[in-house]
C-alpha cells in the first residue's frame, strides 16, 4: 500500500465535499456568522499602552534634544532607539517594528534660543488609533519641561513656544479606529469560523460510528485530515470575499496591498485554523471535549493577537506567547496590507510563523491519528 | 506471503490468539481455521469475544499474543494489506447516512482504488437490487436496504474473506432469507465468510459452526456434529395441556429446559434417567417421543452452563 494515494485523497474528497454541502444549517452558520460579528464589533474597543517603540532621527544631538528625549522617555509613552537614517525610519514603520519616529530638524538649538519656535516632526503609526492615542496626547505637555533649561530673555517671553511638535498620522490619517478593528476583525472572524468546523470532522465520524468502516478501509491518516480541511478552505474564501467586499462597503475600509497576496496569506491562516481543529478532532473522545479545546484557543487568540489589547502594551512573555497563534500574525498581515500597502517583503516574516504552525500541527495531528480501534 | 500460508487452503489461519482491554481478558487463546470457500458461523453470548476477534482479524485491533495469517498474510506485521482484501461489514450501519447509496459505494470504489468503478458500483447495485434506490440517501433506506448496502460495499472490491458482525441483526425474516442466498451464491463463487450470529436458522445454513464462550472456542464443526457432541437428550410431546406442564416441568430436577414450540413440547436435559422420571411424573394424556437435540436447545445448555454475560 502507498503512502500517499491522490486516487484516494481525491475519494475522500469527493465525499467530505457531498457532506458540507448537504449540512446546509451548518453552512449557513458559517456564513452568516462572521458577517454578523463584523458588524457587531465593528464599533468599539480601547486601551493606554506604554513604552512604544519610537525611533529618533537626530543629526546635532544637542542640549535641548537631551532634554526632550529625556522628557519623552519620563512620560513612560515612548522608548527610544536612535535612527540611522530615514530610510531605516520608513522600514521600521512599515514592518510595525516602530510606532513612532521622532525627526529633530538640524540646528534646533538655535532656532529655538532665536525664538524661531520650530517643528519637531513625529511620524506616527497610526492604523491601531488606540494604540498611539495617548502617547500623541501626551506630546502637548512636554513643551513646558524645555522652558528651563531656556536663556532667560526666552524665559520672558512666554507667549511664544519654545518649540512644536507636528504629528503625522500614518497609514490612517484621520485615526478611525474602524480602520484597526475591522482588519482585526477578519482574523478572528474567521479564527472563529474556521477552528470549530474541523474540529468536530473526525470526532463526528467516531461517534456516527462510521469510522470503524474508515479504519478498515485502505485510507492513510494524511489523506484523511487533508481531505477534511480542503473542502473549508474553498468555504473560508467565500467568507473572505463577503467580509472584504462588506468591510469596503460598510466601513470603506482601503485595500492597498495586493490582493492576490493577501488572498494567498489567508488562505494559509485559515488551512492552520483548520489543521488546528483536526488536531483537537483526532486527540478528542466526543465533540464536547474538542469543543472545549476549540475555546481554550479561541480566548488566547482574541486577548493576545492585538486584536483586543495593542499587542505593544502587553507584557513581554504575553506577547511572546502572542507570538505562537497564527491569528496574531494574520493580524499584523492584514493590516500592513490594507493600511499600509505591505508588499511580500514585509509580510514574509509574518507568514513563516502561521507556516510553521500549520506544519507542527498536521504533524501531531498524524501522529495522534489511530489507525486501529485500540 | 510465507511458503507454508500460500500451501495452505486456510483463509483464515490463527493460533493462540489473546487480546485484554484494561484487566478484561476478551479473546483467551482463541485458534481457528477456516479454508476457502466455507461459510463459518460464529456463535455466542454478547460479551464472549465474537467481535473482538472479527476486529483482530481484519486488523483493527492488534492482538495481545498469538500469530497467525489471515489470506495469507501476517495479521500483525501485514494489517494494512489484509484491508485491501477484506471485505468487514460491521454491526452497527456504518456508512455515510448523509450520502446517497451510489456515492456511498462510488466512495468505497474508489478508495480501494477500482478499476473501472462505475461498471463495478453499477454491477453491484443491479445485483443487490439497490439500482431502484440508486439517489436515495442512505439515510432514509429501512434496515433491510441499509443492510443490503453495507454488504455491496463490503464485497464491491472482489475480497478474498468476508467478515459479517451480526449482519441481520433487526432486519426482518424475507430480507434475512435473500441476505444468505447472497452470501451463499458468494461462497459458491469461492469467497469465504465469517459470519457471527444469534439466529439459529443462519446458524444451520453455515457449513462450519464455532461457539465462543469467555473468548474461547467451546465447542466446533457441521450443525449435527455440535448436536451430537452436546450430549443433550430431548423429548417432545404434543396434546392438550403442554402449556401447563411445561410450567410445572422447569421446576423438576434433570430438566434443563422445557420449552413451547407452536403445538409442541419441547423438554431438554442431559441425565437420560431423571428426565424420564420427571416426564412421567406428569399428569395428563402427552404423548412423549426422543427426538433429535433442535441447535436452538444445544446452545441454550451451553448459554446456561458455559455462562456469558446476558
Amino acid at each position: 500500500m502507498k503512502g500517499y494515494s491522490w486516487r484516494r485523497f481525491f475519494a475522500l474528497l469527493r465525499k467530505e465535499w457531498i457532506q458540507v454541502r448537504r449540512d446546509a444549517m451548518t453552512l449557513r452558520i458559517i456564513i452568516a456568522i462572521p458577517i454578523m460579528q463584523l458588524f457587531l464589533f465593528g464599533y468599539a474597543i480601547n486601551s493606554d499602552p506604554k513604552n512604544l517603540p519610537t525611533g529618533l532621527l537626530s543629526s546635532d544631538h544637542s542640549k535641548y534634544e537631551r532634554t526632550i528625549v529625556a522628557a519623552l522617555k519620563n512620560s513612560g509613552y515612548y522608548n527610544i532607539v536612535p535612527l540611522a537614517s530615514e530610510a531605516e525610519a520608513e522600514e521600521g514603520l512599515a514592518a510595525g517594528d516602530l510606532l513612532f519616529v521622532i525627526a529633530i530638524p538640524p540646528g534646533f538649538d538655535r532656532a529655538v534660543d532665536r525664538g524661531e519656535s520650530p517643528s519637531i516632526l513625529v511620524d506616527a503609526d497610526a492604523t491601531d488609533p488606540s494604540a498611539i492615542g495617548n502617547a500623541t496626547a501626551a506630546l502637548a505637555s512636554l513643551g513646558a519641561d524645555l522652558q528651563r533649561d531656556l536663556p532667560a530673555i526666552r524665559q520672558s517671553e512666554p507667549q511664544t513656544p519654545a518649540f512644536q511638535f507636528v504629528v503625522h498620522a500614518r497609514y490612517n490619517p484621520e485615526q478611525l479606529t474602524v480602520l484597526n478593528i475591522v482588519p482585526g476583525l477578519i482574523c478572528i472572524v474567521l479564527t472563529f469560523s474556521t477552528l470549530f468546523v474541523t474540529t468536530l470532522s473526525i470526532t463526528k465520524e467516531r461517534e456516527r460510528g462510521t469510522m470503524e468502516n474508515l479504519l478498515a478501509m485502505p485510507v492513510r491518516p494524511l489523506e484523511v485530515m487533508v481531505a477534511k480541511i480542503s473542502p473549508y478552505i474553498v468555504i473560508g474564501y467565500v467568507q473572505v470575499a463577503l467580509i472584504l467586499i462588506a468591510s469596503a462597503l460598510f466601513f470603506h475600509l482601503p485595500i492597498r496591498g495586493s490582493i492576490p497576496l493577501l488572498l494567498f496569506a489567508l488562505g494559509l491562516f485559515i488551512g492552520a485554523n483548520l489543521a488546528l481543529g483536526v488536531l483537537f478532532s483526532t486527540i478528542s473522545a466526543n465533540q464536547m471535549q474538542a469543543t472545549q479545546l476549540a475555546q481554550f484557543t479561541l480566548m488566547p487568540s482574541f486577548l493576545l493577537s492585538g486584536f483586543m489589547f495593542p499587542f505593544r502594551g502587553m507584557p513581554l512573555w504575553a506577547q511572546w506567547a502572542g507570538e505562537v497563534f497564527p491569528t496574531t500574525h494574520a493580524m499584523r498581515i492584514v493590516r500592513g496590507m490594507l493600511l499600509k500597502g505591505n508588499g511580500w517583503h514585509e509580510i514574509a516574516p509574518e507568514l513563516w510563523p502561521i507556516a510553521l504552525f500549520a506544519l507542527i500541527v498536521v504533524t501531531i495531528a498524524v501522529r495522534f491519528y489511530r489507525e486501529t480501534l485500540d | 506471503m510465507s511458503d507454508a500460508a500460500a500451501m495452505s487452503d486456510y483463509v483464515i489461519d490463527v493460533r493462540d490468539l489473546r487480546k485484554s482491554f484494561g484487566a478484561r481478558k476478551v479473546v483467551e487463546g482463541l485458534t481457528l481455521q477456516v479454508a476457502k470457500g466455507e461459510i463459518c458461523g460464529f456463535l455466542g453470548a454478547n460479551g464472549s469475544g465474537k467481535t473482538t476477534t472479527i476486529r483482530m482479524l481484519c486488523g483493527l485491533l492488534i492482538p495481545d499474543g498469538g500469530a497467525g495469517e489471515c489470506i495469507g498474510l501476517d495479521i500483525i506485521r501485514q494489517a494494512p494489506l489484509i484491508r485491501q482484501h477484506v471485505g468487514y461489514m460491521t454491526q452497527k450501519f456504518s456508512f455515510y447516512e448523509d450520502l446517497t447509496v451510489f456515492e456511498n459505494l462510488d466512495f468505497v470504489a474508489s478508495v480501494y482504488e477500482m478499476k473501472d468503478r462505475a461498471k463495478a458500483v453499477q454491477d453491484i447495485m443491479v445485483r443487490m437490487g439497490l439500482a431502484d434506490r440508486r439517489d436515495q440517501l442512505a439515510g432514509q433506506l429501512s434496515g433491510g436496504w441499509k443492510q443490503r448496502l453495507a454488504l455491496a460495499a463490503c464485497v464491491l472490491h472482489q475480497p478474498k474473506l468476508l467478515l459479517l458482525d451480526e449482519p441481520t441483526a433487526g432486519v426482518d425474516a424475507l430480507a434475512r432469507r435473500q441476505f444468505w442466498d447472497l452470501i451463499h451464491d458468494m461462497a459458491g463463487e469461492g469467497l469465504t465468510v465469517l459470519v457471527s450470529t444469534h439466529y439459529m436458522d443462519e446458524a444451520e445454513r453455515c457449513k462450519r459452526i464455532v461457539y465462543l464462550a469467555n473468548g474461547r472456542i467451546v465447542v466446533q464443526g457441521s450443525a449435527d456434529e455440535v448436536s451430537s457432541q452436546s450430549g443433550l437428550i430431548t423429548f417432545e410431546a404434543s396434546g392438550e395441556g403442554i402449556d401447563d406442564a411445561a410450567r410445572a416441568l422447569r421446576h423438576l430436577q434433570g430438566v434443563e429446559a422445557a420449552a413451547v414450540f407452536g403445538r409442541s413440547l419441547h423438554v431438554a436435559g442431559t441425565d437420560r434417567a431423571a428426565l424420564q422420571t420427571a416426564i412421567h411424573s406428569i399428569d395428563g394424556d402427552l404423548k412423549w417421543e426422543e427426538v433429535p437435540p433442535r441447535l436452538e436447545d444445544v446452545f441454550i445448555h451451553m448459554l446456561s452452563a458455559k455462562g456469558g454475560e446476558p
